[in-house]
Formats: C-alpha cells, sequence, structure tokens
C-alpha cells in the first residue's frame, strides 16, 4: 500500500457531493481537504492556503501542551491550487503546525506538497534526529510515486531540514535534486518567483523578540509538573519543625515560597528572553540570574522578614538562572558545545545559591528548633 | 546576527580542510547563521563562532570537506544525556511522546 493519499477503491474524489464528500469508509476527511485531484498515483488532496478556526485552535492548544505528540497530519503527497507536472515540489514535516504554517502562505500558487513522516516534529528539531532527514525523503518519493506526478526532478526542501537532508545522497538515492529553500515559508512566493533562488536575508535564522518571548511561553505549560513538586517541598519544608509539624508555617513558606520560585519563573523565561540581546555575558544562565535579580526583588512585597527576603531573593535568582539556561534549548543560535561548557560552570553555582536560598528562607520561616 | 545574539566563542567543534573543497558553495547556502563565504572557488570559515554546530554543512558537503560534531544545544538534552549516560537528547520525537526540540 502507498502510504500516499487515499486509495482508488471508495476514493474521495469518486464519492458524492455534499457532506462526507471525499471521505472513505472509517475515515473522515480533514476540515482543511477543499477536493481531491486526481493524479496519475490517484486522487490527492488540494489543501486550503487559509488557517481556519480548528486550525487555531489546534495551535493554541498545542502551544499550551495539549496533545502536542498527536498533533500530525498523515505523510504523503498534498495539492495547492491546481498543480501540474511542472508545479515545484515543497517538503514539510507532519507536525501539523509545520503544515499548517507552509500551506498558509501559499495562496495563489499551484504547488504539492510532500509531508514527510518525522513523528509529528517540527522541520527544524526532525533534522537534528535524522527523521526529516535523506532516507525518509527518498522513500517518501518512492512511495508517493512522485516520478509519475511530476515530470522535473527538484524537492524544495526547507532550509533548516538541511542538517538531516544530504541533497546530493537523495539525487543518488531517487534522482531528485534538492533545492533548499528559504528559512521562512513566508519567503517561499518571492523564492519561487525568483526561480528558486533565495537572498541571504532569506537563509538567515534570526530570533526576533516576538519569537523569544513565545517560546518562553510555552515553559509555563512544560513545568506543570514541576511547579507541583516545588509546591509540595516548600509546604513540607516550612511546615517541618517546631511541633512536628506546622500547618500555619508549612502555608505561609509554601506561599513565599512559591511566589518567589514564580519571580524566577517569569524572570527566567520571560523577562530573560525578552531582554536576551541587553543582559550581560553570553552565558544563558548568567542572562537568567541577572533577570532573576531584577524580577526576584518583588520578593520584597512579600517577605516576612529580611531573613526569609534575602532567601527568597536568591532562591528566585537561582531559579531565573536555571530557566535562563534552559532556554538556550529554545534559542536558534546556541552551539551544544557552549551550553555544555556554560552548564559546567553554572550548576554548581546555581545549587549552592538554592541550598544558601533555602537555608535563609526556612530561617525566616521560623520554627527552627 | 548584527548585535543581538552571540554566543559563547572560541569553543565550536566546526573544522574545514579548504584542500578538500570542491567549492560548490552548499555549506555557505544551508548554513543558517551565515558561517562560510565562498570566494575564489573556495569556501572559507569567515565566522566560526556563529556556529550552531546544527551540522548542515557538514552534511551536504559532498567533498567531506567540513566536520563538526553535531548535536542540539540545548541544557535539558545535555542534562538527560549526562544522565542516562547516552548521547545528548531531548527524549522526544518518538511516537507518543511530547515533540521538544
Amino acid at each position: 500500500m502507498r502510504s500516499c493519499g487515499p486509495e482508488t477503491c471508495g476514493s474521495g474524489a469518486a464519492s458524492t457531493e455534499g457532506a462526507g464528500q471525499g471521505e472513505l469508509p472509517g475515515y473522515r476527511r480533514w476540515h482543511f481537504v477543499s477536493g481531491f485531484l486526481e493524479t496519475p498515483i490517484g486522487p490527492v488532496p488540494v489543501v486550503k492556503t487559509s488557517l481556519e478556526r480548528p486550525d487555531r485552535i489546534g495551535a493554541a492548544l498545542v502551544r499550551l501542551g495539549v496533545g502536542r505528540g498527536r498533533y500530525r497530519v498523515a505523510p504523503g503527497l498534498y495539492a495547492v491550487g491546481a498543480p501540474g507536472p511542472e508545479s515545484p515540489v515543497l517538503v514539510t514535516a507532519n507536525y501539523k503546525l509545520s503544515f499548517d504554517s507552509l500551506r498558509k502562505e501559499l495562496a495563489g500558487l499551484n504547488a504539492w506538497i510532500l509531508v514527510l513522516d518525522t513523528a509529528g516534529v517540527n522541520v527544524w528539531c526532525a533534522a537534528g534526529k535524522k527523521t526529516f532527514g535523506t532516507m525518509e525523503l527518498a522513500r517518501r518519493v518512492a512511495a508517493c510515486g512522485l516520478t509519475e506526478v511530476v515530470t522535473h526532478r527538484r524537492l524544495v526542501v526547507p532550509q533548516l531540514g538541511a542538517p538531516g537532508v544530504a541533497a546530493h545522497e537523495v539525487k543518488r538515492l531517487c534522482g531528485f535534486r534538492v533545492v533548499f529553500g528559504p528559512v521562512r515559508a513566508a519567503d517561499i512566493p518571492a523564492f519561487l518567483q525568483a526561480g528558486m533562488k533565495a537572498t541571504p536575508a532569506m537563509r538567515r535564522v534570526e530570533f526576533p523578540a516576538l519569537d523569544r518571548v513565545a517560546v518562553g511561553l510555552v515553559e509555563f505549560a512544560n513545568e506543570r509538573r514541576t511547579m507541583l513538586w516545588v509546591a509540595l517541598a516548600l509546604f513540607a519544608l516550612a511546615g517541618a519543625g517546631e511541633g512536628v509539624f506546622s500547618l500555619k508555617r508549612a502555608w505561609l513558606g509554601l506561599w513565599t515560597g512559591f511566589a518567589a520560585y514564580m519571580l524566577g519563573f517569569v524572570g527566567g523565561n520571560v523577562l530573560c528572553p525578552l531582554a536576551l540581546p541587553w543582559l550581560p555575558g553570553r552565558s544563558f544562565a548568567l542572562k537568567g540570574a541577572v533577570a532573576g535579580l531584577a524580577a526576584g526583588a518583588g520578593a520584597w512585597a512579600f517577605a516576612p522578614n529580611p531573613l526569609a527576603g534575602v532567601g527568597l531573593w536568591l532562591g528566585a535568582v537561582a531559579a531565573a538562572s536555571w530557566y535562563g539556561m534552559n532556554f538556550t534549548g529554545s534559542s536558534t543560535y546556541t552551539s551544544p558545545t557552549g551550553v555544555e561548557k556554560e552548564m559546567r560552570a553554572a550548576i554548581p553555582v546555581q545549587a549552592a545559591a538554592l541550598a544558601v536560598a533555602l537555608v535563609l528562607w526556612r530561617l525566616g520561616v521560623g520554627g527552627v528548633s | 546576527m548584527s548585535g543581538c545574539c552571540r554566543y559563547i566563542p572560541g569553543v565550536v567543534t566546526l573544522r574545514m580542510d579548504p584542500h578538500r573543497c570542491g567549492g560548490c558553495g552548499m555549506c555557505a547556502q544551508v548554513c543558517p547563521h551565515g558561517v562560510f563565504v565562498v570566494e575564489g572557488g573556495t569556501a572559507r570559515i569567515a565566522d566560526r563562532d556563529a556556529c550552531m554546530e546544527c551540522g548542515a554543512c557538514a552534511l551536504n558537503c559532498s567533498s567531506g570537506a567540513i566536520e563538526v560534531e553535531q548535536g542540539v544545544g540545548c541544557a535539558r538534552a545535555i542534562i538527560h544525556g549526562w544522565i542516562t549516560g547516552g548521547p545528548p537528547s531531548c527524549d522526544c520525537g518518538g511516537d507518543g511522546g511530547s515533540t521538544c526540540c
């Protein structure tokens, strides 16, 4: 069986008009499919170039961490507009967010979209893991019978797929020449217009403030479990002590400690990304710590006493430094060698700061016999 | 990247042998940070410290002139590697798993 578009038996294109059109027994048609195009390999779904409510809701949900592992489209061949044998083939990943960000830029164009199976991971990350890779690309080209659909032998692969796709190997394996397209899907119309030529600007990855903050905010969803553990630990640490366990003290410790942790969280995941170019140093752990120094000063507003206040502030700095360091994974320019270097320097300092912070805060909360 | 976003200098593992370079310019094309320039029929590293070790250049160098230890510059992935004793991995991307990078 070809993992490429609907099969001929009971195919979408052959079914009747109206509700249920283009559906196979047991399968439901995606809302983004406007119809089917007859091709030598059978009907190929034609996708819309505008995003609709389900796309926007889905995008919002995955950013909140809901159903991200399952936010996928089926790998295979799709059509945009009314493509023919000369139309370009654009390659993408089967993460629906990647697929959507590509098709929404293709209004008015006639093109094929070849979706690779990247297990629902975006192009750049999947390329790093080689799931968006040479082998999968060559295999998918063959599985879809692309040579029967187009007369040319060119594949437009997003430039950020290059860590996984060796152009010369693809050529050897399936006869198609890989043309690396622009980094951003928004540049594809201009790239095609220019005869598949990308300007230097199209080839550069930037990291604008809006992107930095957007990826930082995702941590709120990613770190829910950590937050729960932090709350439990603070509650237990503050409660234990004089009188075996004091609920009143545990509560005081929980809310002051958690508020400081959240100041550090915001420092590392919002302030640090936002102010990234202006924060001192190159190390993200240092940038995070500086952001935490600013954000953590807010702890003085609710510190029960100066001793606890210093502890809360220092704790926020440690948390912000940790989250700043973890933001390297969201950034677009950090090298693994550099990240490892800064981690080896930063983690002992973060751990020591956290230990001192906990002691000061715990003494400040009182009830230590 | 002008102004914004230069990372720790002098650390990356990127190496290039100019004698093996065929001058195809693929490295300059795939690099997202403008590390390479092609002049007079050969490529050279013009901005090594901008390299993020994504490995696109080495993979697409058909003459094997470029070497780099490819990986993801992600603290979480490196911690995962330390804990498991394996290569840095974000432990994601598998079926049903999370899809972070």
